[in-house]
């Protein structure tokens, strides 16, 4: 029962605090904002990133293309031969009319596009492999074979994708470390005004014989209450972010290869790291620094 | 009860402020600690609020021993007084009762007892129908009635007061004695540090004279010497 009323009084208490010195509290929320958004970007970039990973390996398969003084008799006749090369799983043959038809998919606007030759297209093979880490292996015993042209792997893609991933990641987690020692700073500052601006009246709360954790917990809710705003204050600013440049991506990128991670799907996940750092931060950063001056 | 054997006070910068004092106030007592400026009063003040600690000797107050307890006792033994200070310490954009509520609220007092205890206190100190002033709103000796309920609100049983009267003109210092009088027949101990030879002589309580952190004379209805 004293516990319910305490805590309506802390968290009075504390959220008058945040008006009474209303600039720095802004201060400290907006920079709870930015950090949290920029952790946030990265992160999506990251996650996205091992996403259209993982859709490419899904695909595991690699294109062969068969010289073109090859009659599409002797070109068919190579299917038997790759399929009984190692980690071959499914060979799949294409002619360059199909590649024709399934590259103007998407693209019947294009006018110039729809006089193209189909002889501007080769035959090809649609060649699935085993295992995904062998695959430069399986390219190479692929390549051996006479008749085989030449070799389209999305496996450069790939790698520019781990390079990209990898990249976000190690930014993402320099960054989310750096910017929550400095969050963790601004809270503490605006708690220390806080603290100084009601100096008179905490001597004569102690004096009176107020507790420490009376006089401490306003201010841990403060700092709970910065934190809290900040991060519902960044996670709708991150989701208006996400959609604009997912809508900048669809309308420049048609090419099927991005597939983004609809933001809908990773909301919850979001909003809840975002809660949780937002309350670390607060709470961390009122407890910093409250931590001294309650001696006495 | 206070309790002071053999205190010494030495503080952190070398001053010597307290050298082997011995001061016995019982329940109920009247006392007035006299003494030239420097010769510290306001460091046994101190001691006994629990804002310093003795560097040597022992001590009790009211049932505590400030000198061997845990830091956590200290807010209960301020409990048991009632502060009050030469520049009346009210907070600035409080008003009376706002004054007087928050430290109730400080000790965990409800709402319904705030609301039955204030108009007590207020009465007692004759500022019926201030509540809803402002310290700047108040003359002197008001603001100085206003931190005595404050040191009363929360019922202690000892009433321990710094040159309460130290920015008052006589007439509003002789009013503020006379209140502390009542007070302390209401059964409240109070302690009082200061300087005005007049108020001493006037009351014919006990007086404890300090000069250069020893305790030089205490005599009960005697005057003022210091
Ligand atoms: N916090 C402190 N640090 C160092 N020295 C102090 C401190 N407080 C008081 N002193 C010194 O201790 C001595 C006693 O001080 P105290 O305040 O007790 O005197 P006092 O009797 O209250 O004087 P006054 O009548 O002027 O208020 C003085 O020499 C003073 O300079
Ligand atoms: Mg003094």
């Amino acid at each position: 029962m004293a516990k319910r009323i305490n805590t309506g009084y802390y968290f009075s208490e504390g959220f008058h605090n945040v008006f009474s010195h209303g600039l720095m509290s802004f201060a400290a929320v907006c920079m709870i904002v930015a950090c949290l958004l920029i952790m946030g970007t990265f992160t999506l970039v990251a996650v996205n990133m091992e996403h259209m990973l993982g859709e490419l390996e899904r695909e595991n398969e690699f294109i062969a293309y068969i010289d073109e003084s090859y009659t599409r008799q002797q070109a068919q006749g190579l299917e038997s031969k790759l399929a009984e090369l190692e980690n071959v799983a499914e060979v799949t043959f294409v002619t360059k009319e199909e590649a024709q038809q399934s590259y103007l998919q998407g693209r019947e606007e294009v006018e110039l596009l729809k006089e193209l030759p189909a002889t501007v297209f080769r035959d090809r093979y649609r060649i699935h492999v085993e295992d995904i880490r062998d695959i430069s292996a399986t390219v190479d015993r692929v390549k051996a074979v006479p008749g085989v042209a030449k070799i389209t792997v999305a496996l450069e893609i790939a790698q520019g994708f781990v390079l990209v991933r990898n990249i976000a990641m190690g930014v993402a987690l320099v960054l989310i470390a750096m910017l929550m020692v400095i969050s963790l700073f601004i809270i503490s500052n605006t708690i220390k005004l806080a603290t100084f601006y009601r100096r008179e009246e905490i001597a004569i709360m102690k004096m009176c014989g107020a507790t420490n954790s009376f006089v401490r917990w306003p201010f841990v809710y403060e700092g709970m209450l910065l934190g809290i705003a900040g991060a519902v204050v960044a996670f709708f600013l991150q989701w208006g972010v996400y959609q604009l440049v997912c809508g900048f991506i669809d309308r420049s990128a048609g090419m099927g290869l991005v597939v983004i991670i609809p933001f809908a799907a990773m909301a919850t996940r979001i909003f809840t790291t975002f809660l949780v750092s937002g309350f670390v931060i607060g709470v961390g950063g009122s407890t910093m620094a409250i931590r001294k001056f309650l001696q006495v | 009860m206070i309790r002071l054997i053999d205190i010494y006070k030495e503080y952190d910068n070398g001053t010597k402020a307290l050298k082997g004092v011995n001061l016995r106030i019982d329940d109920g007592e009247f006392v007035f600690l006299v003494g030239p400026s420097g010769s510290g009063k306001s460091t046994i003040i101190k001691l006994i609020t629990g804002e310093v600690y003795p560097t040597a000797g022992r001590m009790m107050v009211n049932g505590f021993s400030p000198d061997n307890m845990r830091a956590s006792q200290i807010p209960l033994m301020r409990r048991t007084l009632g502060v009050i200070f030469q520049d009346f310490r009210l907070i600035e954009k409080k008003t009376v009762w706002e004054n007087l509520s928050f430290v109730m609220r400080a000790v965990g007092c409800s709402g319904r007892e705030t609301r039955r205890r204030i108009p007590y206190v207020l009465k007692l100190v004759g500022l019926e129908g201030k509540e809803n002033h402002f310290p700047n709103e108040l003359s002197g000796g008001e603001q100085q009635r206003v931190a005595i309920a404050r040191a009363l609100v929360n019922n202690p049983s000892m009433i321990i007061a710094d040159e309460p009267t130290g920015n008052l003109d006589p007439q509003r210092s002789y009013e503020i004695m006379d209140l502390l009088k009542r007070i302390n027949e209401l059964g409240t101990t109070v302690l009082m540090v200061t300087h005005e030879r007049d108020l001493v002589d006037r009351f014919g309580k006990r007086v404890v004279a300090i000069e250069d952190g020893k305790i030089i004379s205490d005599e009960t209805g005697g005057y003022y010497n210091g």
